[in-house]
């Protein structure tokens, strides 16, 4: 079962030859793009020390209402985005092709235009008749657009890969399509579902370029991290904006570590 | 399609460095966001004076702030204009600008504006004063000023102008409290953000500078602007590198800018000329009770007491937003 590939377990022996040399440069290129500069930030604020900008309430404020909408995020994702995929792998409709590119749009759209978008679209004058911008709504709406991505993807090639034959034999013995979903597809699915909302997740937390217009940066109500981590820098204190990146960051690992624990689970009690 | 792709490119960037090669130096301008326009063409005016022959240019606009970061940071520059004097004080204390920078008969300043308030064609609320942004249900828009050092200019002209409508400096701070805590409804974080942000009709009134209203409504946008009769001239100093390699051109261009062709050029665009035969020559209200920055303490004072992220008057009235 292709779903299954990603419970293939690790090799716990040091591996030789070419396999080697793949895990030198993975590390090499990890410690090069990603470690240095996070270890270059950490220092940043080691080295000044000021946890100040950490404490203060309205960073306190700003980094609690990011983690909590880029959770409400995720979660809402799991279950829209894993819809989305069914539908555009289990359904056929005119236009399929279409609306499974359009999937991708939000990637390629630049931030900052995505929220002039979404201004106009949810802003005082809405077409639409709905006047959500520069409240918490805003937020959410600019991280759903911009996260929509992450689970569809992730999911979707698992479904194509799916044996209809075990939902057929679980129908034959009489499940109903509920109890099918349940038992037979969700546990095959649920790692890449977490995958995804790993994903979401962390673009969410550390989103700026859609949110920053939507949400009218009013502090203690709709002032995300990413916002005040800028008033850090553009007020002359960019070893307070790292300390705030910082502790966004710890936060992110905690969350995607969770996730990943979690992923870990449903493999293992699926195999 | 890959192959026909490159041979575009060639072809597009062939004359492009050929007419790159031509100019014998190329002066690198850093700059704020907003005197793009009033460059673009200033530039090809002083290509063709006799200083400028042969001088090339390349250019970087962005946040005030940001800017002067980058050029800390080892962005070459050889000359810059910012918003506001702390971003080149920032400069100066980087050894990236002379100490003296501000020591001429324009003392450092190349362009100046005021602070005005932006309010919808007809201007329902009948907004004209400071005062009158506190009567109920009128909601403001301003830039953060933690995010945005040019919207440092607007929480000192309402402070200036609350000052001037004879409060003392507690009863002004409490105005500030209360202008940030009951009407100030989205603080956007540049500038541009909150034009846009008021052009997608949230707010009432758009504190900015004349100059950025006088752009928008060359451009089309269905607003208008009160200047207040107190409020602040704000100041966008300039300053050649004490870095450059090329002193002379660069300091022939600054020259150049001072002439009534530079400066009218600017003015076209929104500025306050600071050449008085050019000043003649646009209609720019005088507000009655104008003051500078030196009225309200000077930015050295001014960014301490105001803006420290920490502790400072702006920190407080943020902080007491969240109750």
């Amino acid at each position: 079962m292709a779903a299954r590939a990603e419970a293939l377990p690790l090799p716990r022996s040091w591996p030789s030859g070419g396999a080697a040399l793949a895990v030198a440069f993975s590390t090499a290129y990890l410690s090069l793009i990603v470690l240095l500069p996070i270890a270059a930030l950490v220092w940043a604020t080691h080295a000044h020390a000021s946890w100040q900008a950490v404490s203060s309430p309205q960073a306190v404020a700003a980094l609690k209402l990011t983690v909590l909408v880029s959770l409400g995020v995720a979660v809402f994702q799991a279950i829209a985005g894993t819809a989305v995929a069914w539908t555009l792998v289990r359904d056929s409709f005119p236009g399929q092709s279409v609306v499974n590119a359009l999937i991708d749009l939000p990637f390629a759209l630049p931030t900052i235009v995505t929220s002039l978008t979404l201004l106009a679209l949810y802003g005082p004058r809405s077409p639409v008749g709905v006047d959500a911008a520069f409240t918490r709504w805003a937020i959410l709406l600019a991280l759903l657009f911009v996260t929509l991505p992450f689970v569809v993807r992730t999911v979707q090639p698992v479904l194509v890969e799916l044996d209809r034959e075990m939902e057929d034999a679980a129908a034959s013995l009489g499940a109903s399509t509920f109890a099918i979903f349940r038992r037979v597809v969700l546990p095959n699915i649920v790692p890449a579902i977490l995958s995804g909302v790993a994903l979401a997740f962390a673009r969410a937390v550390g989103e700026f370029g859609s949110v920053v217009l939507v949400s009218g940066n009013v502090p203690f109500r709709t002032e995300v991290a990413s916002v005040y981590i800028l008033g850090r820098i553009e007020s002359g204190d960019p070893a307070g904006a790292a300390a705030v990146s910082v502790v966004l960051l710890g936060i992110a690992l905690v969350v995607l570590l969770g996730i990943g624990a979690i992923r870990r689970r449903a493999t293992r009690h699926d195999g | 399609m890959r192959r026909i792709s490159i041979v575009v490119l060639l072809v597009l960037a062939v004359p492009a460095l050929a007419a790159g090669s031509t100019k014998d130096v190329k002066l690198a301008l850093v700059a704020y966001s907003t005197p793009k326009d009033a460059y673009t063409k200033i530039i090809p005016a002083f290509e063709k004076t006799a200083a400028g022959r042969g001088v090339g240019f390349s250019q970087s606009y962005g946040a005030s702030g940001e800017q002067a970061r980058a050029v800390v940071q080892g962005l070459p520059a050889d000359v810059i204009e910012l918003s506001l004097a702390p971003d080149v004080t920032t400069l100066v204390q980087s050894h990236l600008v002379s100490p003296s920078w501000d020591k001429n008969a324009y003392h450092g300043i190349v362009t100046r504006s005021v602070v005005v308030f932006v309010v919808r064609s007809g201007n329902t609320k009948h907004v004209r004063t400071w005062n009158d942004l506190l009567r109920p249900g009128v909601q403001v828009v301003t830039p953060n000023p933690f995010t945005s050092g040019g919207a440092r200019w607007n929480v000192m002209a309402a402070y200036g102008g609350a000052l001037r409508a004879g409060k003392t400096p507690k009863q002004a701070i409490a105005y500030l409290t209360e202008l940030f805590k009951k009407h100030v409804v989205a603080q956007p974080s540049s500038a541009r953000e909150a034009l846009q942000t008021f052009l997608s009709g949230k707010g009432d009134v758009l504190l900015s500078y004349e100059n950025e209203a006088i752009l928008a409504k060359n451009k089309g946008q269905s607003i208008n602007w009160v200047a207040p009769k107190a409020t602040i001239l704000i100041e966008n100093p300039i300053a050649v590198t004490s870095t450059t390699k090329h002193a002379p051109q660069a300091k022939a261009f600054v020259k150049f800018l001072y002439t009534a062709q530079a400066q009218s050029l600017f003015a076209e665009t929104g500025y306050r000329p600071v050449l008085k035969s050019v000043q003649k020559k646009f209609h720019f209200t005088s507000p009655k009770q104008l003051f500078t920055i030196g009225y309200v303490g000077g930015w050295t004072k001014v960014q301490k007491k105001f803006f420290d992220p920490n502790s400072s008057v702006m920190a407080t009235i943020e902080r007491s937003l969240g109750g």
